[in-house]
């Protein structure tokens, strides 16, 4: 008997684009009517992007994917967003069967593709731990065994008899978590729960997922934060187009995924990575200059638009994160650090925000962005940009070569004592 | 290659997905398996009717009373329809009682898959438990306005009103199942069809409306002659409000031996339902 826990054989996931979902069979109607005359279709929306895995009506989200995994493996799948990574866990959790292929796995799967699910706003802590227990398929009898362990971990007891409802988001998360974490399922699939929840807890759920992993159960991880699945996972699948591009070693598929090509300062968001109801929604963002330069001014614009029905949104702050490619925060520019919030009414609203020195090395960045109110996210869209930087000098040096440190800062150099005399580079 | 695949097929492997199950797939001992979670299910939708209401559990009582009172005016005193000499509000009230259920159990299985989207999009879980679990738990709101029809119905016998009980009675289990069979299984072959195009569900919520009135709920089947009559029997929900109200009241112009025909409709609607449910169950994420 082989050590392997999950074999893939030749699975491809097809969409089609649009046909079946106008949703109304006068929808269908409307759209086949327009093609016959060759209008363009009504129901397409403009702006989407285009990731070469089109065929015509229909879209490849997975294509051929071949792979085993090892009993008490730990597999990273990376690659950009559309690139099949969703669809793959999707079809591993039987959310959806796959067009072609075969998939086997042996002992029980249990998926965190997001955590919460099947909570019930009315229902308290108790009730829902073991609610969301049985959902994702373990007996009354197993959740009530690991009841105290369960709600230690996520630290809310005193709040176990309250309506989940009354929860703040941070609760909620983690007892979700939790829940999830203590299914000891042979296979743990995981899907960007991490983006949720303070830095403590994250750490304290990496950890949970260590053990997880070292305890010979199997952990499948997929996640944009390139430094977690180094961290977590010793070989790694990159997707790209639905195809696997490459399957080895953690480092040589991230290094891969960070080298390949990306569209650059073109606004991209995803929408599974978008948290907030989007009453208010930011619809463009753009930079200019295109490229910006380190050491020059830059403006970011953002175009917010409100349903022209709504009442005017009172206290909107914005927000431009700046990260690494590893996806480590650098800075961020936010409003409410400068006293300023908006009130936005029906229709569009162009807001810019811009600094007069950009204190960045030149490189690419990824850019989150934030809409909300206080601490309430109304459109928060992580990795939405790739900012891409030319170099330039900087407050009149010379830029020469950062070593690997993003961020510059004006500084004054003065000579206070000693035989030297100060030369300007200039 | 050939040694890697003669490994793999020799394996005992738990679960194997694959594109299209086969039609006779039902996966019904993995329904049995998630039964602790139906039992969560029915305790939810009963516990969240009433979570942050004053009156809480009595809602389930109000609402038949309010109903019945209507029906009682406006089909009683008003357009003065027959009720084969019985009380107004006890003829009445066993009609909504049993209505209600069937009702129920169709309005609340035939949005399974637009409701839950969210949930069935995130994990998995046999998609059935969801309609059996909201037939179930209709079945406990059913047992509550039934006990209110008894009390009523007992205080009717006492009163001596012409209300003439008899060993009829026995069938109402079987009548009960008849209902869910075929609330559940029209319920779900409708959430199924809805999966992609969303026109029927309309239909639902004023088609249960129509149907109510197609079915002799507030007035007798004697009441109705002709060719009518064969349309109204024709109704797999008449044979089942007739016999109650043979069982509990003591009158009815309907042949007993019709339930047969109930019977047969019901398993047949619930077998092509959960058939249907099984197919449309694994892709319909791409398409609801």
């Amino acid at each position: 008997m082989s050590d392997t826990v999950i074999s893939v054989e030749n699975l491809s996931k097809q969409y089609h684009l649009g046909v079946i979902s106008t949703g109304t069979f006068y929808g269908d109607i409307k759209r086949r009517w327009a093609r016959k005359r060759g209008t363009p279709d009504p129901y397409l929306k403009i702006g989407e992007a285009d990731y070469g895995n089109r065929d015509g009506e229909t879209i490849w989200a997975l294509r051929d994917i071949d792979f085993d995994v090892k009993r008490g493996e730990a597999l990273g799948i990376i690659g950009r967003n559309g690139a099949g990574k969703s669809t793959l866990l999707k079809i591993l959790s039987q959310v959806t069967a796959p067009t072609s292929g075969v998939v086997r796995v042996k002992g029980r799967i249990a998926s965190l593709l997001e955590v919460g699910t099947g909570f019930h706003p009315e229902l308290t802590g108790r009730e829902n731990i073991y609610l969301n227990g049985a959902i994702m398929g373990m007996t009354s009898a197993e959740v009530q065994g690991k009841f105290d362990e369960i709600v230690d971990f996520s630290g809310v007891e005193q709040f176990i008899d309250t309506p989940v409802k009354r929860y703040s988001s941070g609760m909620y998360v983690r007892l979700a978590f939790a829940v999830a974490a203590h299914l000891e399922p042979d296979i743990l699939v995981v899907d960007e729960v991490l983006a949720v929840g303070d830095a403590e807890f994250q750490k304290k759920c990496l950890g949970k997922m260590q053990d997880v992993a070292g305890e010979g159960r199997t952990v499948l991880f997929v996640s944009h934060n390139m430094a977690v699945i180094q961290n977590l996972c010793k070989r790694s699948i990159l997707l790209e187009s639905g195809y696997i591009r490459l399957d080895g070693e953690t480092s040589s598929s991230v290094s891969r995924y960070l080298s390949v090509d990306q569209s650059h300062n073109v606004f991209s968001p995803d929408r599974n990575r978008r948290i907030g109801d989007q009453t208010t929604k930011i619809e463009t963002f753009t930079v200019w200059p295109n490229p910006p330069r380190t050491g020059k001014s830059v403006e970011f614009i953002f175009g917010i638009s409100k349903p022209s029905t709504g009442n005017t949104h009172e206290n909107i702050d914005l927000a431009v994160a700046v990260l690494s490619q590893q996806d480590s925060p650098i800075f961020q520019l936010y409003s409410r650090h400068m006293g300023q919030s908006f009130s936005i009414g029906p229709g569009e609203t162009i807001i810019k925000v811009s600094i007069d020195s950009l204190p960045l090395a030149p490189g690419n960045y990824h850019i989150n962005l934030w809409l909300g109110s206080g601490s309430t996210p109304i459109d928060w869209i992580q990795d939405c940009f790739v900012l891409a930087i030319e170099s330039g000098f900087f407050e009149g040096g010379e830029y020469i070569e950062s070593k690997g440190y993003p961020v510059l800062m004006k500084s004054k150099w003065n000579v206070v004592r000693g035989n030297t005399g100060q030369v300007d580079l200039e | 290659m050939t040694i890697h695949e003669s490994m793999i097929t020799h394996e005992e492997w738990d679960l194997i997905i694959r594109p299209q199950r086969s039609w006779w797939d039902l996966r019904l001992g993995e329904l049995w398996r998630y039964r602790d979670l139906v039992r969560l299910f029915v305790w939810r939708d009963f516990v969240a009717y009433y979570k942050q209401t004053i009156l809480g559990p009595l809602w389930y009582l109000i609402q038949p009373v309010l109903t019945t009172l209507v029906f009682t005016v406006i089909f009683g005193n008003i357009a003065k329809l027959s009720t084969d000499g019985l009380p107004p509000f006890l003829f009445y009230l066993a009609g909504n009682t049993i209505w209600s259920y069937f009702s129920g159990c169709l309005m609340s299985t035939s949005n399974t898959f637009t409701a839950n989207a969210g949930i069935f999009g995130k994990v998995y879980f046999p998609r059935l438990s969801i309609p059996v679990s909201v037939t179930i738990s209709n079945l406990i709101s059913f047992a509550i306005r039934f006990g209110l029809f008894l009390a009523f119905w007992c205080y009717f016998l006492l009163m001596g009103s012409e209300v003439r009980p008899n060993l009829w009675i026995l069938v109402l289990p079987a009548l009960v199942l008849m209902m869910a069979g075929m609330g559940l299984g029209l319920g779900i072959i409708v959430s199924s069809l809805t999966s992609k195009y969303r026109d029927l569900q309309h239909l639902v919520s004023f088609g249960v409306q129509l149907l109510m009135y197609a079915t002799p709920v507030i007035y007798p089947l004697s009441s109705v002659q002709g060719i009518w009559r064969w349309l109204l029997i024709a109704n797999p929900m008449t044979p089942v409000i007739e016999i109650f109200r043979l069982a509990f009241l003591g009158t009815s112009s309907l042949n007993p031996s019709y339930l047969f025909y109930s019977a047969f409709f019901a398993v047949i609607v619930f077998f092509i339902g959960v058939l249907i449910f099984n197919r449309v169950e694994t892709t319909f994420m791409d398409t609801v």
